[in-house]
């Protein structure tokens, strides 16, 4: 190594395996991850959202988790977005698909998509 | 892609309590579940909590798993990392009051992170900011915390004078005991001209108790290589010398470690950064004398001497090791340097009080809930640190007195408990900060016993070198048994007093100059505790055993025999039924009649 920008070029490639680490970034998404999330898919669900936030250079602002069972299970794999300041978001019947574009438009935009949430899927 | 860490700690505490079969149940575990390609298994250096391992931290929960054993890995993973339900029965529950207040439906595994525990809460991680964090063998994790880009930054774009300012501007004093301004001491060493010069570490950490040092050098063993190197371009050495305990095996891998792995990276060798700048490091081992602590005969010990100090001046920065003006810096102090450079001597200055600044990292041990380390700001209580971050006394017992300094320093009574702990404070009460050893002792504890303890530990230390610390070390010591046997007479308070103060004055070196701070602090505070040995012949605590009674009180009695029975010296009669009697001659104070008596019957004294 002979300059800083091969240290910053270390740095910038490891920056991501350390900085689930340091905890809660503003937003957290949260996966259903009990064995009925599971059956419906809910692994690929939180692949897909730990990789796209990634790709969006999100992981300073969105720290992705799972939870266990949250209780609506005919609406399985379901998703929450907490905010700080905002209503909890809730989507369900995720794919890994609607992730990253939950991802994009959402998380990166900052525009709930209705049509996958829970209210939606009630009414 | 990876979507979850689980950190198993590494550090000394915890691989004794098995976590290094934790580690192992975790990896093959997570390949059983096909998770390998999610979750990623890290080993970290200690996180401070010792007495609760070993510990894992599932992240991004931040969850904090306390005494895992290698039976809890399949539920951790199968729940917790796989069905995503956190497995309360090992979630260390001691959150902080706030936290608490915000839970108030009651107790949310989920919401409470390693963050937000008592322990951690009040606590402010500088030097040991990476412990426990990062993978202290790889130099690509220390990397990504900002790794060597305080060096970076000092070779490419600060003057070696510069480089002192800030460390002099951050107010950062020496670690290690002393309290030496860092500043200071790097200008000295830079001021003087010679063909070498060289930069110690100073990782012997022979205080009893203590191991601070250690948990920085298995946690984050590249700061020090970093903080070394920063310092040999802000003096103009182009060498340094790691001193270490042999006793600390696991540090020591790690640092070879990191130096190997520096050096690929060509973080260490010749023109570094292609400043032109080149430094070399090297480990030696020490045998675990404590003398070989003191800067003079660790330098002697590494010329490959026998570590006896040697008088001041000249002092190292003049003339140090090989005879070459040399920086000799304790390991904490050296793990401060990189994040002054990065942040700043303003955000340094910024924590703690007038004249001690930034923060203490303390092994809390003895008489104390949550033995373990802490780093807390200069200024901090010891009412803070004792009862709230170590968790109090155990067993409902009364707080009596804490020892800082180790066998150099001398103990804060309980009265003194509201002091808040910085250099001067403790000075100012005949305690001095030392490097960072902290023994709680409660009521139980008796404090000429303490005394005694100490001045062992010298008596067997001391090198011998000069008479006050050889001789007089021993003749306080024998002193103090008399006074433990029963046998101290007043004149031998003043006695002791004397030649601590003779001792004080007259030893070469800091080991005999501070050899008597145990006995003085203890008269000075506990002097009707001294006063009872020998005018009352009593130890009131009960620990000296020759002042010790033990008495059957005849009304209680039942007459049972069961005493009698347990007695190994057959120093217990009485008949079936009738009150028993203790024949005191015979007695050899074991205590086992106490311990066997149903009805309370039997009292010490
Ligand atoms: C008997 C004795 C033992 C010592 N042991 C240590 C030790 O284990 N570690 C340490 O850093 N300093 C120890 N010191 C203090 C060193 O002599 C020296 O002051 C210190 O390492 C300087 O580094 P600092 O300015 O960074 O504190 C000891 C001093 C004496 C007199
Ligand atoms: S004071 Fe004690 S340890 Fe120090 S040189 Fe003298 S004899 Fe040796
Ligand atoms: S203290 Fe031990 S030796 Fe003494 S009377 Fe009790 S059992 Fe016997
Ligand atoms: S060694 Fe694991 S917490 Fe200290």
């Amino acid at each position: 190594m002979k300059s800083l920008a091969e240290l910053a070029a270390i740095r910038e490639k490891m920056k991501d395996k350390v900085v689930l680490r340091e905890g809660s970034g503003d937003i957290r998404v949260v996966v259903g991850m009990a064995t009925c999330g599971i059956a419906a898919g809910a692994r690929p669900v939180l692949n897909a959202f730990v990789e796209k936030v990634n790709e969006a250079g999100l992981t300073d602002k969105v720290t992705v988790s799972q939870t266990g069972c949250i209780g609506v299970c005919q609406f399985e794999p379901v998703v929450e977005v907490f905010e700080a300041g905002k209503e909890k978001v809730t989507y369900v019947k995720m794919t890994a698909e609607k992730a990253a574009e939950v991802v994009e438009k959402h998380l990166k935009g900052g525009e709930v998509i209705s049509e996958y949430t829970i209210t939606n899927a009630i009414s | 892609m990876i979507r979850s860490q689980v950190l198993v700690c590494g550090g000394t505490g915890c691989t004794s309590s098995g976590s290094k079969a934790v580690l192992a149940a975790f990896e093959e575990e997570i390949v059983k579940q096909g998770l390998d390609e999610e979750i990623k298994i890290v080993p970290t250096g200690c996180f401070g909590l010792c007495e609760r391992g070993p510990v894992v931290i599932v992240y991004p929960e931040g969850t904090f798993y306390s005494r895992v054993q290698k039976d809890d890995v399949a539920e951790i993973v199968e729940e917790h990392l796989l069905k995503g339900r956190i497995v309360e029965r090992l979630v260390y529950k001691d959150v902080a009051e706030d936290v608490k207040t915000e839970l108030k439906d009651g107790f949310d595994p989920s919401k409470v992170s390693l963050n937000d525990t008592i322990f951690y809460k009040s606590q402010k991680r500088v030097a040991l900011r990476n412990c426990g964090v990062i993978n202290p063998e790889s130099i690509d994790e220390y990397i990504a915390v900002d790794g060597y880009a305080a060096l970076g930054k000092v070779l490419t774009e600060m003057t070696p004078e510069e480089v002192i300012k800030v460390v002099s501007d951050s107010g950062l004093r020496g670690r290690g005991g002393g309290g030496f301004p860092t500043g200071r001491k790097w200008s000295f060493t830079a001021a003087n001209q010679a063909d070498q010069k060289y930069v110690v570490c100073n990782a012997d950490e022979g205080d009893p108790g203590a191991f601070m040092d250690r948990s920085v050098l298995e946690g984050d063993p590249h700061c020090i290589v970093e903080a070394m190197t920063i310092c040999g371009y802000a003096t103009g050495a182009t060498e340094g010398y790691i001193y270490v305990r042999a006793e600390y095996p696991i540090a020591v891998k790690r640092l070879e470690i990191a130096i190997e792995q520096a050096k690929e990276y060509g973080l260490l060798g010749d023109n570094i950064f292609d400043s032109g700048f080149s430094f070399n490091l090297h480990i030696r081992l020490g045998a675990g004398a404590f003398v070989c602590g003191e800067e003079t005969a660790l330098m002697t010990s590494i010329e490959g001497n026998r570590g006896e100090p040697r008088p001041r001046p000249p002092y190292p920065a003049v003339k140090g090791l090989f005879g070459k003006p040399t920086t000799e810096n304790n390991v904490e102090t050296f793990a401060n340097i990189p994040q002054i450079i990065l942040k700043g001597a303003d955000w340094f200055a910024s924590m703690g009080t007038e004249r001690s600044k930034g923060t203490k990292v303390f092994a809390l041990g003895g008489k104390i809930t949550n033995t373990g380390l802490v780093e807390i700001p200069m200024g901090t209580t010891l009412r803070k640190v004792i009862e709230e971050i170590g968790g109090g006394v155990p067993n409902g017992k009364k707080f009596k007195a804490a020892q800082t300094g180790g066998p150099s320093g001398g103990c804060i009574p309980a009265s003194l408990i509201d002091t808040e702990i910085d250099y001067d404070n403790l000075t100012a009460i005949g305690c001095m900060m030392g490097s960072g050893g902290l023994i709680v002792m409660d009521e139980d504890n008796c404090m000429v016993d303490i005394a005694k303890f100490f001045l062992n530990f010298t008596v067997d230390e001391s090198c011998g070198k000069c008479a006050p610390c050889r001789i007089g070390t021993m003749r306080m010591k024998e002193i103090l048994e008399k006074i433990t046997e029963g046998n101290g007479t007043l004149e031998d308070l003043d006695k002791l007093e004397e030649l601590a103060l003779y001792i004080k004055e007259n030893s070469l070196c800091g080991l005999g100059q501070t050899a008597p701070n145990p006995v003085l602090a203890t008269l000075k505070f506990f002097r009707d505790e001294y006063e009872a040995h020998v005018v009352d012949h009593k130890c009131p605590a009960g620990v000296c055993k020759a002042l010790l009674n033990y008495t059957i009180i005849a009304d209680k009695c039942k007459g049972c025999t069961k005493c009698a029975r347990n007695c190994p010296v057959g120093a217990i009669s009485g008949q079936v039924k009738q009150p028993h009697v203790i024949d005191n001659s015979v007695c050899i104070k074991c205590g086992a009649c106490m311990d066997n008596c149903s009805f309370g019957a039997i009292i010490k004294g």
